[in-house]
């Protein structure tokens, strides 16, 4: 098995709090892997240190991915009704191959492309303020895609989003592993998300993680 | 009207004003830091202040205090300036650090009104070349970062994790937001500023939602305000100030007014 990270014997606390000690646990390469555990186990605390050893390398860490190449859509976004950029425009605030300020010709087709993939062809020139919770989230996402990352991590993207919404982000992200390997974390509380679209599940419960091979195939379609 | 020195210079200084704020007050709108924007102006005015005392001239006192404090604030992150009593604090000090440069610099009353309100007659030609330089300077900062400076005042929150330098590229913007500053106090008067920094913007976003036709609206905006604000100014004499903020809030309750309208539809 690939892997794309690799934990060993990792001691975390944030102020004064320990929240994991001597975790340990791969993230297979170009696979979907739900992290799951209890509020306030340290997903997100996790997720945020193994980003921030870009800079500050921790020897218990091994990302074999560049900085560039890893895209995180947090679980907030501080975007009010009024949040004035067209989707199209917001979309494209992830393109960052060229320096000029314009886009060049082909920072636009792979916006177009990313843009179609996410089926907010029909939208982009509404503004992302107006735009409902699903529509915000394939936005959020199609942000990221226009860095064309190696590593995609969601943070509870589909918690506001009602059943229909979440299916039609999850088949999207299900199928961007398939076709253009890339390797997806996604923090969920979900379970019925996981059964249908993980193939691993990471569990955080008691200071350490375990790394779970789901099985897709078992789960009945309704 | 064109035939006077003074208002050639101020319809040139116009011209460069409108620029920048055209772009910064986009990102500003965008980054909905209206009111630090306001306080930076009240540096800028004990700034001028300043540089009236020692005796340089108010344009470096303005750029020197308002850099100093962008910089300071950036790098304590920006979310300290965005705390109301932080705000209260640096506006209350630095408006009385300027009245006792002021008193301590013997000059005329009318000094730190123009100062502090702006005036039709303000500019000479020494000002108009340092504008205008500052203008150009501030304008190649903004086409290289560009992107980046967009990414962060549009999304704060997902350029934190995914663009590198990002508090690096926050500095820069409340550098260029000082200078931005500096240069617009020159017509308008440092306690108007942010008229020129908030409205034109805050008007656009209803009318149009791409970046590029943001910052053209704001930038169209804000050059009608200044150049039919100098004209009423020239025939009324009336203050110059009170025009351009008169402008700008007619062209703000015509925003508002289009957006109910639209919103029936």
């Amino acid at each position: 098995m690939n892997s794309i990270i690799n934990v060993h014997d990792l001691d975390l606390s944030v102020q004064g709090k320990q929240l994991f000690k001597n975790l340990t646990f791969e993230i297979p390469t170009n696979k979907l892997t739900c992290i799951t555990g209890e509020n306030g186990v340290g997903k997100t605390t996790l997720i945020k240190y193994l980003l921030s050893t870009f800079e500050h390398p921790d020897n218990h860490i091994t990302l074999d991915v560049a900085p560039k190449e890893t895209q995180y859509v947090p679980q907030l976004r501080n975007l009010d009704d009024e949040f004035p950029l067209s989707i199209r425009d917001f979309v494209g605030l992830g393109l960052k191959k060229a320096v000029f300020p314009w886009h060049t010709a082909e920072e636009r087709l792979l916006l177009r492309r990313v843009l179609d993939e996410t089926s907010l062809k029909t939208i982009q020139n509404r503004p992302l303020g107006a735009a409902s919770g699903g529509e915000k989230q394939r936005a959020f996402l199609a942000q990221a895609l226009c860095a064309e990352p190696q590593l995609l991590i969601l943070d509870e993207s589909t918690a506001s989003l009602d059943k229909d919404s979440k299916y039609v982000l999850m088949d999207l992200i299900e199928q961007l592993v398939q076709t253009s390997e890339i390797t997806v974390l996604f923090i969920t509380h979900d379970p019925d998300l996981i059964t249908r679209y993980a193939d691993y599940e990471l569990r955080l419960a008691h200071q350490k993680g375990h790394l779970l091979r789901k099985d897709k195939s078992s789960h009945v379609t309704i | 009207m064109l035939q006077f020195d003074f208002m050639r210079y101020a319809f040139i200084a116009g011209i460069f004003i409108s620029l920048i704020c055209g772009i910064m007050g986009t990102f500003v709108v965008a980054r909905q830091t209206s009111f630090f924007t306001h306080t930076l102006s009240e540096i800028g005015f004990s700034g001028a202040t300043f540089g009236i005392f020692i005796g340089i001239s108010p344009l470096y006192g303005m750029i020197i205090f308002t850099l100093a404090s962008a910089f300071f604030i950036g790098l304590s992150g920006e979310r300290l300036s965005r705390r109301e009593a932080s705000i209260s604090v640096f506006s209350g000090v630095f408006i009385g650090l300027g009245i006792l440069f002021l008193s301590l610099s013997n000059k005329q009353a009318n000094y730190a009104t123009n100062i502090l309100f702006g005036s039709i007659v303000g500019i000479n030609i020494t000002n108009l070349y340092s504008l205008i330089w500052l203008s150009i300077f501030i304008l190649i900062i903004i086409t290289i970062f560009f992107r980046q400076l967009t990414y962060n005042s549009f999304d704060a929150i997902g350029s934190q994790y995914n663009q590198r330098y990002n508090t690096l590229i926050s500095i820069i913007f409340l550098g260029l937001l000082a200078l931005t500053i500096s240069i617009t106090a020159q017509i308008i008067g440092s306690l108007l500023i942010f008229v020129l920094l908030t409205i034109p913007a805050s008007a656009a976003k209803y009318f149009v939602h791409s970046l590029k036709k943001m910052i053209f609206l704001t930038t169209i905006f804000s050059l009608f305000g200044i150049w039919f604000g100098l004209y009423l100014a020239y025939l009324t004499d009336w203050p110059v100030s009170f025009f351009i903020t008169v402008i700008e809030a007619v062209i703000y309750a015509t925003s508002i007014f289009y957006q109910r309208i639209a919103a029936l539809h």
